[in-house]
């Protein structure tokens, strides 16, 4: 692929287009910090689905009719632009889902009941979304198979010395993780585990749920053998992802859901499947929102995302200074220069719902909580954490305010 | 008043600063743990009883929460202190709230409720008596 220079984001250029920030919250403009839960969505996509959903929507595949030849071809287009959005080798091999979490499911239930055994390892790491936990956690008792866990260190970036002393407790078969932590902004060497994977005879299963919207993803160039996304992470509507996995691998897993779309022929002695992709499709898809998320990913791309990496690379570290001036702010997680547009932290012993709360009403949206990664708050010794995570629309001064804000917090409850 | 001051009024602020029954009581005569699958907020209360193993002679609570849980549990407290358990185990939420006595959002609810769930829980447990439907409304987020 030739690398091309992009010109720096232009983020109020980019905010104009979302037509959320028009609209004050408590009588403050928005400032919206809260992108690692869920984007905002700029006109083009909103205008995009009305337009399909005006003049191309009827259920897809099997119409004979024009219009469901035209929402098959809407359809199937945002397939291929999810291809090309993570260089997939063929549209074959994406599946659309409704989340991440759909697709994580469909790999650890569809090939880890069929591969998993006793002596097997399943290994995660102490960052993972309970997505990417629970469902292996659960596989994993089902099967006989070991559970096990890359630990971090104090920075929240992962032990690597570890995994020898992790293989030498049995076979591991599976490894998965996230790209990017959701609540440390860690940027996981998925590339070194993917190796590593291979190695021992493992696949390698990536979340990338806070790496496709915000950075360029390469699945080849990356080697591993499934990579799920979400479409509402990425500027795209809710209720449609999808999960990208190795041909040979898809081919020999049984179907995750059974009913209509994914059966080639259905007898009363036996059902035979569908092909890739439909097999892992049961049912009727979220249509429009499939076509939308190709729409987003048009805008995002349009944009670009080095310059998007970029630009969150920009605001984390000023966030990162201009909170650690407060001296009652702990911040958690690795360097700003080793971390994506997340930045977690407390403010002294205040409660992060009250930090929230406080924040709410200058307008600043901010997520307060566990953010579903509850063994990594007992690995770091608290309950919960606020956090701030950036996007394309993000800008410098929203990050002024929010320093201002947990000032105001901490002052009146701290 | 601003915004601020309607929800953290003073009297909040003094009970989450100055929580009344912080702490914990050895050998209770009912105890529970609740957990608030929001925030991952817990909270442990004590009972003890008077000899007639009825009234509420004591409450303890430990744990952490946000300053809406911690004086909420904290004005609980107060509140049953002296009253009967079978009394308190089906106490209406309504009373605590209108001592908390701020608007609370859906989610500030949980927060407040936390401890009072958690106190009924441990009256029934003690009382060898079934927890009430919806008494663990707090799993549903």
């Amino acid at each position: 692929m030739a690398m091309t220079t992009q010109a720096k984001l232009d983020a109020p250029k980019v905010r104009a287009d979302f037509p959320v920030f028009e609209h004050p919250i408590h009588g403050k403009p928005l400032a919206y910090l809260d992108s690692a839960s869920s984007s905002q969505k700029p006109r083009a996509v909103l205008d995009a689905m009305r337009e399909f959903y005006e003049t191309s929507y009827a259920n897809v595949h099997r119409g004979v009719y024009d219009l469901a030849e035209r929402a098959t071809a809407g359809f199937e287009g945002a397939r291929e632009k999810v291809r090309a959005l993570i260089n997939a080798p063929s549209a074959r091999e994406v599946i659309f889902t409704r989340n991440v979490t759909e697709g994580l499911n469909l790999v650890a239930y569809s090939w880890g009941l069929d591969n998993l055994g006793p002596g097997d390892l399943v290994v995660i790491t102490e960052l993972e979304h309970h997505a990417n936990f629970v469902p292996w956690q659960q596989i994993a008792k089902r099967t006989g198979a070991t559970f096990r866990a890359i630990p971090i260190d104090d920075k929240g970036e992962l032990v690597l010395d570890s995994l020898d002393e992790i293989a030498a407790a049995g076979q591991v078969k599976v490894v998965a993780a996230n790209w990017v932590s959701n609540t440390l902004g860690t940027i996981n060497p998925v590339d070194k585990l993917t190796a590593w994977a291979h190695e021992q005879g493992a696949i390698m299963v990536v979340d990338a749920a806070q790496a496709v919207p915000h950075r360029r993803v390469d699945v080849q160039a990356l080697d591993c053998d499934f990579l799920g996304f979400t479409s509402h992470k990425i500027c795209g509507p809710g209720g449609a992802g999808a999960l990208w996995g190795r041909r040979e691998l898809l081919e020999q897993m049984p179907p995750f859901e059974m009913g209509g779309e994914m059966i080639r022929s259905v007898k009363l002695e036996e059902t035979t499947w569908n092909e890739l992709p439909y097999k892992f499709e049961a049912g009727t898809p979220a249509i429009a929102e499939a076509y939308g998320l190709g729409i987003a990913i048009d805008y995002v791309t349009g944009v670009g995302l080095e310059a998007i990496e970029e630009h969150e690379r920009e605001l984390a570290a000023y966030a990162m200074e201009r909170l650690s001036e407060l001296p009652f702010v702990t911040i958690y997680g690795p360097p700003a220069d080793r971390r994506a547009g997340i930045v977690s932290f407390n403010v002294g012993e205040v409660h992060p719902h009250d930090v929230a709360q406080v924040l709410d009403w200058e307008g600043i949206a901010v997520r307060a909580g566990h953010h579903c990664t509850q063994p990594l708050m007992t690995r770091l010794g608290i309950a919960a954490t606020t956090r701030a995570s950036f996007y394309l629309y993000s800008l410098p001064e929203e990050i002024d305010r929010l320093v201002e804000g947990v000032q105001k917090a901490h002052k009146a409850l701290g | 008043m601003s915004e601020f001051d309607q929800l953290y009024r003073e009297v909040i602020l003094d009970h989450y600063k100055n929580p009344r029954g912080h702490g914990i009581i050895e050998g209770a005569d009912a105890e529970a743990e609740g957990q608030n699958p929001l925030c991952g907020d817990e909270v442990s209360i004590y009972v003890s009883f008077d000899a007639d193993g009825e009234t509420i002679d004591e409450v303890k609570f430990s744990g952490r929460g946000c300053a809406i849980s911690q004086a909420a549990t904290s004005m609980l407290v107060e509140m049953v202190k002296g009253r009967s358990a079978t009394e308190v185990a089906t106490l209406p939420k309504e009373e605590l709230l209108e001592e908390i006595g701020i608007p609370l959002t859906p989610v500030r609810l949980k927060c407040a409720m936390l401890g009072l769930t958690t106190l009924k829980l441990a009256l029934h447990k003690a009382k060898g008596t079934p927890p009430p439907e919806g008494l663990s409304d707090l799993d549903l987020s």
